[in-house]
């Protein structure tokens, strides 16, 4: 499991974080690469699985919870322009709704905060260290919840139509990170 | 020497070639002598103006369905394959994505290695080019070929052996700036621009002394004035002086210090004039209400003095974007017939869906129209001079980003970021008079939301969504344009957008290359197909023509990417049309997948 050390240096980061960190793990029917994303408990509109680790919340109507809504807006702003629209991938970066069956929260948090290197004579696969970047970190939950949705096809693809609204320490918390 | 290539410029009668020496600094005599030689391609454009037009007509409308491959090579890059390669002498010059490889070919030889450069760079510049590793081409002059790396290095090869004679650092990639643009000879000076728009980079245009790479001088998209190189009395816009601090004016504070207009487009010249034409990109950041102001000089196109750099005149197509609509698209030269009268011509078809007509002396704006009926977010260009509105784009409001505000996701707008048009240069054939342009007709939803910028990191600040206009399958047009009376003459349906560059040609054929991987041609007059075939990979790459041992050859580069492969590749949707449409529209990666392969025609012996 790789510890995102950069997070320490973003004061406010931690508001939006969970703490538990699940281990990636073979994939088994109705789990992703953090396990059952079943929710079991919420914190202000805000979903986590058994292990305490963040998760999604679809109503039978589709109705999304906020943190899977604010995901797709997060996600489709900094992550898109390589990772393609609704983390299906694209000439450029890989699937994340793919990735993440297999990557952990705690693995996925990783990479985000440090980057990524993959060069070689096949490819140049370069991820850049998003650590200090607050338009991502102060949303890296929310994005996690989202491409969690996608992996486990909660969510098709698109801006979810309907979303909770949202949570009440949700801005606050927001403007605590992004100063 | 001097004497003997301007006379034999004279004799092809090349437009705008012709005149060699204007202001008095020495012609570069082997750029001249190649452009003056239908059979060789020594410059992005071919030809100073853009044009794209080559005089060779040996592959023409009536034997062009015969087309065969001569020979290919692959280039050992699978990223996005934008510009052409070059042709000078019996060497054919391509360059790739990062790492930014440059090959010397021998065609003499079946296309034999004659000399490799591979730059080394670092890779973390990868990650902040904004939509792939893309490098649009190379320049020739002096004897050497130029190269703009990713990492802003501005690099000099001996043409003859790929020995470095001089590298410059252009600007810092550690705070988002890459170098992505063919570079411009011109004479004496090197020119070039930059990419990162998207990471609140400051754009500019510099000259570079070609002999050393000495910088001649450096003209910033926005700022003080004298870092714009303009003269708040002499430099005009719309025929009226800008007057003084016209950017720092149209902007909050400091804003202009991270505000964009970057410079990655392909650059016109007129030997007569003496002025160098380019347009500036989006401001920074995606949302506009962040950035209160009319955002100036981004989204402009300048003409420049290419000896100081002083701009003559400036126009602003789209004030206060909205919409990622960046003005970068090349600027076309044309001398032709308007209101009666034979007139010197810059034709500019926008990202933001209007092709522009302009008086390229004076900057007078002529004709404004949508060259795609689909275009929304704005009515018409206001024609009338005496308007307080003149040259202004009419916003609908519905589709304006900014009085949706931030958190609001405006729909149905068109065109798309991505435009109605973006880098794929549009091609002019002086035999109809007509320009041929691939375009996009894709449209879009937006989401501005607030963002907070730290350098090198990206700095977006919206959402957005892509799908075709309501009631098309069709992602792309492939069009011919009178940009005279500012009307399609005619209109072939992609199922993509058509990404690759044109080429029109005295046979009477236009070729252009489609996102599937097709190089197509088709008949000039009438956009009939004539010929097609399926190349490795998706291009994106603009279509040249050349002659070796008196036969003609087309050549294109493959190699799906770019904007167009991250937005495509998975097909797109719309949000609203429910659960049973999702994925109803093509998705690029059924048809290509990743490559880097020069495909070179001819015609049968």
């Amino acid at each position: 499991m790789r510890i995102p050390l950069r997070l320490a240096g973003l004061s406010g980061v931690a508001l939006l974080l969970t703490v538990g960190l699940a281990v990636a793990q073979d994939q088994k029917p109705g789990t992703d690469g953090t396990g059952d994303p079943k929710a079991v408990s919420s914190d202000d509109g805000k979903y986590v699985d058994k292990s305490g680790n963040p998760t999604f919340s679809i109503k039978p109507d589709g109705t999304v919870d906020y943190y899977t809504f604010s995901g797709y807006i997060r996600y489709t702003a900094n992550c898109m322009p390589c990772h393609g629209p609704d983390g299906l991938g694209s000439s450029y970066g890989p699937a994340l709704a793919t990735s993440l069956k297999r990557l952990s929260y705690g693995e996925f948090l990783g990479i985000v905060a440090s980057g990524k290197k993959d060069v070689n004579a096949a490819q140049t696969l370069v991820m850049p260290t998003f650590g200090d970047n607050k338009n991502v970190m102060c949303y890296i939950d929310a994005i996690y919840i989202y491409l969690r949705a996608r992996a486990d096809d909660a969510v098709p693809r698109g801006r979810p139509e309907k979303h909770a609204p949202k949570p009440a320490g949700f801005s606050k918390a927001e403007d605590q990170c992004m100063g | 020497m001097r004497m003997t290539s301007f006379k034999r410029v004279l004799a092809t009668g090349v437009f705008l070639s012709s005149a060699l020496i204007a202001t008095g600094a020495m012609a570069q005599a082997d750029l001249d002598k190649a452009i003056a030689n239908p059979g060789e391609w020594a410059a992005p454009g071919r030809t100073f103006d853009l044009q794209r037009y080559s005089p060779l007509d040996q592959i023409n409308a009536s034997n062009v369905g015969k087309l065969q491959v001569a020979w290919t090579f692959s280039t050992g890059v699978l990223r996005g394959h934008e510009g052409a390669p070059l042709v000078i002498g019996d060497t054919m010059y391509v360059h790739t994505p990062f790492p930014n490889i440059v090959y010397a070919l021998d065609l003499n030889n079946d296309g034999r290695i004659l000399w490799k450069y591979e730059p080394k760079q670092d890779p973390n510049v990868i990650p902040v080019m904004c939509c792939d590793t893309v490098n649009r081409g190379l320049a020739f002059g002096d004897g050497k070929v130029f190269l703009h790396q990713a990492d802003t290095t501005l690099v000099a090869l001996d043409a003859k052996t790929g020995k470095v004679e001089w590298s410059v650092k252009t600007d810092d990639p550690s705070k988002g700036a890459t170098g992505t643009d063919a570079p411009f000879v011109m004479r004496d000076k090197v020119y070039v621009g930059v990419s990162g728009g998207e990471f609140g980079v400051r754009g500019w245009v510099a000259a570079y002394a070609i002999k050393d790479g000495k910088e001649v001088w450096r003209a910033y998209s926005m700022g003080p004035d004298k870092d714009m190189l303009v003269d708040p009395n002499k430099t005009t816009d719309l025929g009226k002086p800008i007057g003084e601090n016209s950017s720092l004016k149209t902007w909050k504070g400091d804003q202009w210090k991270i505000g964009g207009g970057a410079t990655w487009g392909w650059y016109g010249y007129d030997p007569k004039l003496n002025l160098i034409y380019y347009g500036s990109g989006n401001p920074s950041t995606w949302n506009p209400g962040q950035r209160p102001g009319d955002n100036k000089w981004s989204m402009t196109i300048f003409a420049r003095d290419a000896d100081t750099g002083m701009a003559k005149w400036v126009y602003q197509m789209t004030p206060h974007d909205q919409w990622d609509y960046d003005g970068i698209n090349e600027m076309i030269l044309v001398d032709q017939n308007i209101d009666g009268k034979m007139t010197p011509l810059l034709v500019h078809f926008d990202r933001n869906g209007f092709a522009y007509t302009l008086n390229r002396e004076t900057g007078a704006l002529l004709v404004a129209q949508k060259y795609d009926p689909a275009v929304n977010w704005a009515t018409e260009v206001d024609m009338n001079p005496s308007s307080p509105t003149y040259g202004r784009p009419k916003v609908v409001q519905k589709y304006s980003t900014e009085h949706g505000g931030e958190d609001v996701n405006t729909t149905n707008i068109c065109p798309a970021a991505l435009g109605t048009k973006d880098e794929q240069p549009a091609a002019y054939s002086p035999e109809t008079g007509l320009f041929y342009v691939p375009t996009n007709h894709v449209c879009m939803d937006y989401e501005p939301f607030r963002v907070s910028y730290t350098a090198g990191q990206p700095y977006v600040g919206a959402t957005l969504s892509m799908y075709p206009p309501k009631g098309d399958t069709n992602m792309g047009n492939f069009i011919a344009w009178d940009a005279t009376k500012g009307k399609i003459v005619w209109s072939n349906p992609e199922l993509f957008s058509a990404w690759g560059g044109a080429l029109a040609t005295k046979g009477g054929v236009v070729f252009y290359g489609t996102l599937e991987g097709y190089l197509k041609a088709v008949d000039a007059k009438t956009g009939k197909e004539l010929y097609k075939f399926k190349t490795p990979s998706g291009i994106i790459g603009n279509v040249m023509t050349y002659t070796h041992g008196g036969k003609q050859y087309v050549a294109v580069l493959s190699g799906v990417g770019g904007w167009a492969g991250i937005g495509l590749a998975a097909g797109l949707t719309k949000p609203n049309d429910g659960l049973g449409a999702v994925g109803g529209y093509a998705a690029l990666s059924n048809y290509t997948a990743l490559g880097g392969q020069l495909t070179v025609f001819t015609l049968p012996q």
